[in-house]
């Protein structure tokens, strides 16, 4: 790629808008905004979560996708029926890149299962709840789970099927825990509903029914973090060299036992702010476990992301530690940035995904010297993109109100408050901040555009004016921007890559684009007889000696 | 999943009814009439209904082909789910519009609209009165609840084909209502066509919207595909050939214009058999009053001889095969060709005409084969249990049984989501049945090597 002629991201997005009738323009001229930070980080306000104009191909999912497939799916012995027609649940079945490491031979895992009451005209005409109980009753009878998960689809909340008092039901005669989750798939703008609603179901029918303390020091719990290509498992195994102990994980490499124990732990470390940073809060305020915001995608985010927990169990030994794993690590990193640096340098990257990730990759391009010249999130908030300190200014809509909000009160037996506040005052005073997301953009250099649920249209668009090194998003986006001859790296899934995580990951990453961006096919894509100047191919005769 | 083998344990179920299905071996309506729209010059697919649909469905048949697939939605709100879904249809259109100037928007409905009961054709009547510039509007309802992709597929044919075949002026030309295989099928029934001399109109043709080349800068994604003009003339042509085994000659697209213009009508199993593929060549050579070219005897005759080589490693040999019903039961009148038993034909497809279409193909067989309709991969593994079979042929959906039963599993089909290329595998014809042929073989042979406690190179 060629050094590029500066280019006014204000010119870009009027050409953006331009592709559209007048109220679609309208409307996302308030969802693309060029970054501009004054010193206090105050960034402009962008239009976020908010609903996806008909006719305009977005990449987001639904609510139940967000549900069952995100926040559940991952869990491998909680067994998950999703209610509804055969579609919802079959595209749904093990498409993530969710990965799980049974206890034991006789753990359960039903990820690469799917199971549906798959309903039928009849159902639809005179109600589905006999046809679930049967399911239910069928899914226990045969694979006797620990627990079972019901997930409403859109025609179910049509037709009135009541699943949780089904679920209640089944719960009493089979003796297991069995709860519904109402996740319509156009109960919310995105996925970002159905996470709501996963959590919320979680913490009220799984969260703190667990009774096995464990005995290990610094127990800490991540929140928001899936587990794609196999990013807990190095983040997992970073922490225990560092002698950090991981309760659960929501929800990655995740189990009932897990979450059902989640709140025996003594912190909560949000990675993915989106999706769950409303199960922190109820955890604190019904358990006293504080949480605070850490990253592991990036080895300078790692580090500090290991430093924070250290810092807030205030035990020597354990910061110790901490340095020396990451002195250790960074040796290495540093010697594979310096020489992917070389080649990377200057290049250009956008990101457009998920709640957190294309704010989160930015740290990797970064350390490679690479700038992100345009981000935006599928299903994210405003205070994702401008930080928390904009909550309290963040309209409710219907869509918002949609969702539960639940009402939490300490728990009479189970809250233990880990910090007094004069420990918390102290800690925030040395430089640790509790309940603290900054947001994308005051991390991002003005001039650099955000485009919050980004179109197939626009982000076409956005590589042909920008011709980015690399274009990070989803499978839906990967083969339209191959095609365009810019490489592309999907974060969703890692194109079946990665890990990424952590220090090992992040070197995984570094290598990753490097291969990519560097590859020669890019070259090759105009066949020689096609190239300017050269109209007639030329062959030379070789001679036999 | 992780380095670990678990699986849930799970206990014997066999003959109760089932309630629940268990990972299914279907997929839902609308995703068949999305491929058929996407087959269709200056066509983008609109679903009626909720985004998540939409999205899922779009990003299915991208991991299947490995190629952009646009699909635009209505996007319904709650809202909506109370009122209705006419504004959000109309304004979907719309911007479909005005993003990329379209021939063509196909409309299909998911479940949920369905479910409230739009009318959609009032709807697009009343719209297109008010927004005459708006392209044209074809629909299909595609509930799933009552169907399967398949279904969607066909039914999806049938209605582009209502909406747009207004005339029965005769021409040269031969309709093709190839049904759901691959872009390589495709490209080789079109290749086929000419070596005939027709003039053929194959609908849907994705044989580049599903296999394209690389661009080098953005094109909008609607290009490629049976043109519309083409469709337009569909009821004054020749003929149309359409290959199906289960699927209904009334309700097919074929049946229609048979009914509608009297355009003659030839319908047959998918060819991939040597006995199918003659009858459909000698169908087109009919048509076209020209002899086989020299090509197709050279393809038939080492396909013979293929059959003829490589006899020993697969006669009495037994497989399951799974997937679409019309695949099904050409798979198995090829499969019985070669001497290996299709003991096991299953299908989640529900048309109810499996086992009489299966018994039509290969009647000799039949005491041998079980069939499963209406089926999932739960039941199939119970069945492929008891017929003790050496191989499977199906989507990559069957995986898990081919772990479980520790035997080849040949990918054909549709969804194909562990292995490149599957928008390049030939089903039909002879060059079809010799690539498959190949493959089944190698699979075998590869096995008993990998069995052998010596490793020969010579088998
Ligand atoms: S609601 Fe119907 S159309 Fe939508 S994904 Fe589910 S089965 Fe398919
Ligand atoms: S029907 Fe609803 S729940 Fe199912 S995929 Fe579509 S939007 Fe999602």
């Amino acid at each position: 790629m060629s050094p590029r002629k500066e280019i006014d991201a204000n010119e870009i997005k009027e050409q953006l808008l331009k592709g559209y009738p007048s109220k679609v323009a309208r409307k996302r001229s308030q969802q693309i905004v060029v970054n501009a930070k004054d010193e206090a980080l105050n960034v402009p306000e962008i239009k976020a979560n908010t609903r996806t104009t008909p006719g305009i191909i977005t990449q987001r999912g639904c609510t139940y996708a967000g549900c069952k497939g995100v926040v559940l799916g991952p869990t491998r012995d909680i067994l998950n029926l999703t209610h509804g027609p055969i579609g919802c649940g079959f595209y749904s079945w093990l498409t993530r890149r969710n990965q799980t490491r049974p206890v034991s031979d006789e753990d359960h895992n039903f990820m690469t299962y799917c199971f549906s009451t798959d309903m039928q005209e009849n159902e639809i005409i005179f109600g589905g709840e006999k046809k679930l109980a049967e399911a239910i009753r069928e899914a226990h009878r045969v694979f006797k789970p620990k627990a079972i998960g019901v997930f409403a689809t859109c025609p179910v909340g049509l037709i009135g099927d009541d699943i949780h008092t089904v679920a209640k039901q089944m719960s009493e005669e089979l003796g297991i825990n069995v709860f519904g989750f109402s996740c319509e798939g156009y109960k919310g703008v995105s996925q970002s509903a159905g996470h709501h609603i996963a959590n919320n179901q979680l913490f009220k029918h799984v969260i703190g029914r667990g009774e096995k303390p464990s005995e290990e020091k610094f127990r800490i719990n991540l929140l928001g973090e899936y587990n794609i290509g196999g990013d807990a498992f190095i983040i997992d195994d970073l922490l225990k060299r560092c002698g950090i102990h991981l309760g659960a994980t929501f929800s990655g490499n995740s189990s009932y036992e897990g979450f059902e124990n989640a709140h025996h732990s003594d912190l909560n470390c949000v990675m993915c702010h989106r999706s769950i940073n409303y199960v922190a809060d109820m955890i604190e305020e019904k358990y006293g476990v504080p949480w605070i915001k850490v990253n592991f995608i990036g080895a300078e985010a790692t580090a500090k992301s290991l430093r924070k927990i250290a810092q807030y169990f205030e035990d020597e030994a354990l910061t110790k530690r901490v340095e020396e794993v990451i002195a250790e690590e960074m040796e290495a990193v540093e010697a594979v940035q310096r020489e992917i640096r070389a080649r990377c340098e200057g290049k250009l990257a956008m990101l457009f995904v998920g709640g957190s990730r294309a704010h989160h990759y930015q740290e990797l391009f970064n350390e490679i010297g690479m700038k992100t010249i345009a981000a935006g999130y599928e299903f994210a908030h405003r205070d994702d993109y401008e930080g928390r300190k904009v909550l309290p200014t963040i309209k409710i809509d219907a869509d918002s109100r949609n969702i539960e909000e639940l009402t939490v009160t300490a728990d009479p037996k189970e809250y233990r408050p880990r910090k007094t506040e004069e420990q918390i005052e102290a800690l925030e005073a040395s430089g640790l901040e509790f309940k603290g997301y900054e947001g994308m953009m005051p991390t991002m250099e003005n001039g650099t555009l955000v485009v919050d649920d980004i179109s197939q249209y626009e982000s076409e668009k956005l590589i042909e004016i920008f011709k980015p090194a690399i274009f990070c998003a989803g499978i839906k986006e990967k083969y339209a921007v191959q095609k365009t001859g810019t490489p592309m790296l999907q974060l969703h899934s890692y194109d079946y890559g990665g890990p990424f995580a952590a220090f090992q990951g992040a070197l995984t990453f570094y290598r990753t684009v490097d291969r990519m961006i560097s590859a020669r096919i890019w070259s090759q894509i105009k066949p020689p007889w096609k190239m300017a100047g050269q109209p007639t191919l030329e062959a030379e005769f070789v001679h036999a000696e | 999943m992780g380095k670990s083998k678990v699986t849930a344990k799970p206990n014997p179920t066999s003959g109760e009814c089932r309630h629940a299905t268990r990972n299914p071996c279907r997929l839902c309506t609308p995703f068949g009439a999305c491929m058929v729209f996407h087959g269709i010059s200056g066509c983008v697919p609109f679903i009626h209904g909720s985004q998540g649909c939409a999205t899922y469905i779009r990003r299915y048949l991208i991991g299947h082909y490995r190629e952009p697939v646009d699909i635009a939605c209505s996007n319904f709100a709650e809202p909506t789910t109370v009122f209705g879904g006419k504004q959000n249809l109309e304004t979907g259109l719309i911007n479909v519009a005005a993003q990329y100037v379209p021939e063509m928007i196909g409309i299909c409905t998911t479940c949920l609209a369905e479910t409230i009961g739009d009318d959609v054709p009032m709807f697009l009547h009343e719209i297109t009165k008010q927004h005459p510039d708006l392209p044209r509007l074809v629909q299909v309802a595609t509930p799933s609840y009552c169907g399967t992709h398949t279904d969607g597929f066909n039914q999806a044919v049938r209605s582009v084909v209502e909406a747009l075949a207004q005339s029965g002026a005769k021409h040269h030309g031969v309709n093709l209502f190839s049904g759901m295989l691959s872009p390589a099928d495709l490209r080789y029934l079109k290749e086929i066509m000419t070596d005939f001399g027709l003039a053929a109109t194959v609908l849907p043709d994705y044989s580049d919207s599903f296999d394209g080349e690389v661009w080098g800068q953005y094109k909008k994604n609607i290009e490629h595909g049976t043109a519309i003009a083409d469709i337009e003339k569909a009821g004054g042509a020749r003929a149309s050939i359409e290959f199906y085994s289960t699927a209904s000659s009334k309700k097919s697209a074929g049946g229609y214009l048979l009914e509608r213009f009297g355009t003659p009508y030839y319908g047959m199993p998918i060819p991939i058999s040597v006995k199918d593929t003659d009858r459909f060549l000698s169908v087109v050579s009919q048509l076209s009053g020209r002899v086989p070219p020299d090509k197709y005897d050279g393809e038939r005759g080492r396909l013979i001889d293929a059959y003829v080589d490589g006899h020993k490693y697969v006669f009495e040999k037994r497989a399951v095969v799974y997937g679409e019903e019309c695949l099904v039961v050409s798979l198995a009148s090829f499969l019985s060709e070669i001497g290996i038993v299709p003991a096991l034909c299953a299908s989640g497809g529900h048309s109810g005409r499996l086992r009489d279409a299966l018994a039509e193909q290969i009647p000799e067989m039949m005491p041998d084969v079980t069939v499963l309709e209406d089926t999932d991969f739960w039941d199939i593994a119970e069945a492929a249990k008891a017929v003790r079979p050496d191989l499977i042929i199906g989507n990559s959906n069957g995986y898990k049984l081919k772990r479980e039963l520790g035997i080849p599993l040949i990918r054909v089909g549709l969804p194909i989501h562990d292995r490149i290329g599957a928008s390049r595998i030939l089903h039909v014809g002879y060059r079809g049945a010799q690539q498959l042929y190949d493959r089944i073989v190698n699979a075998l042979i590869e096995q008993q090597q990998e069995e052998s406690s010596v490793g020969y190179t010579h088998i």
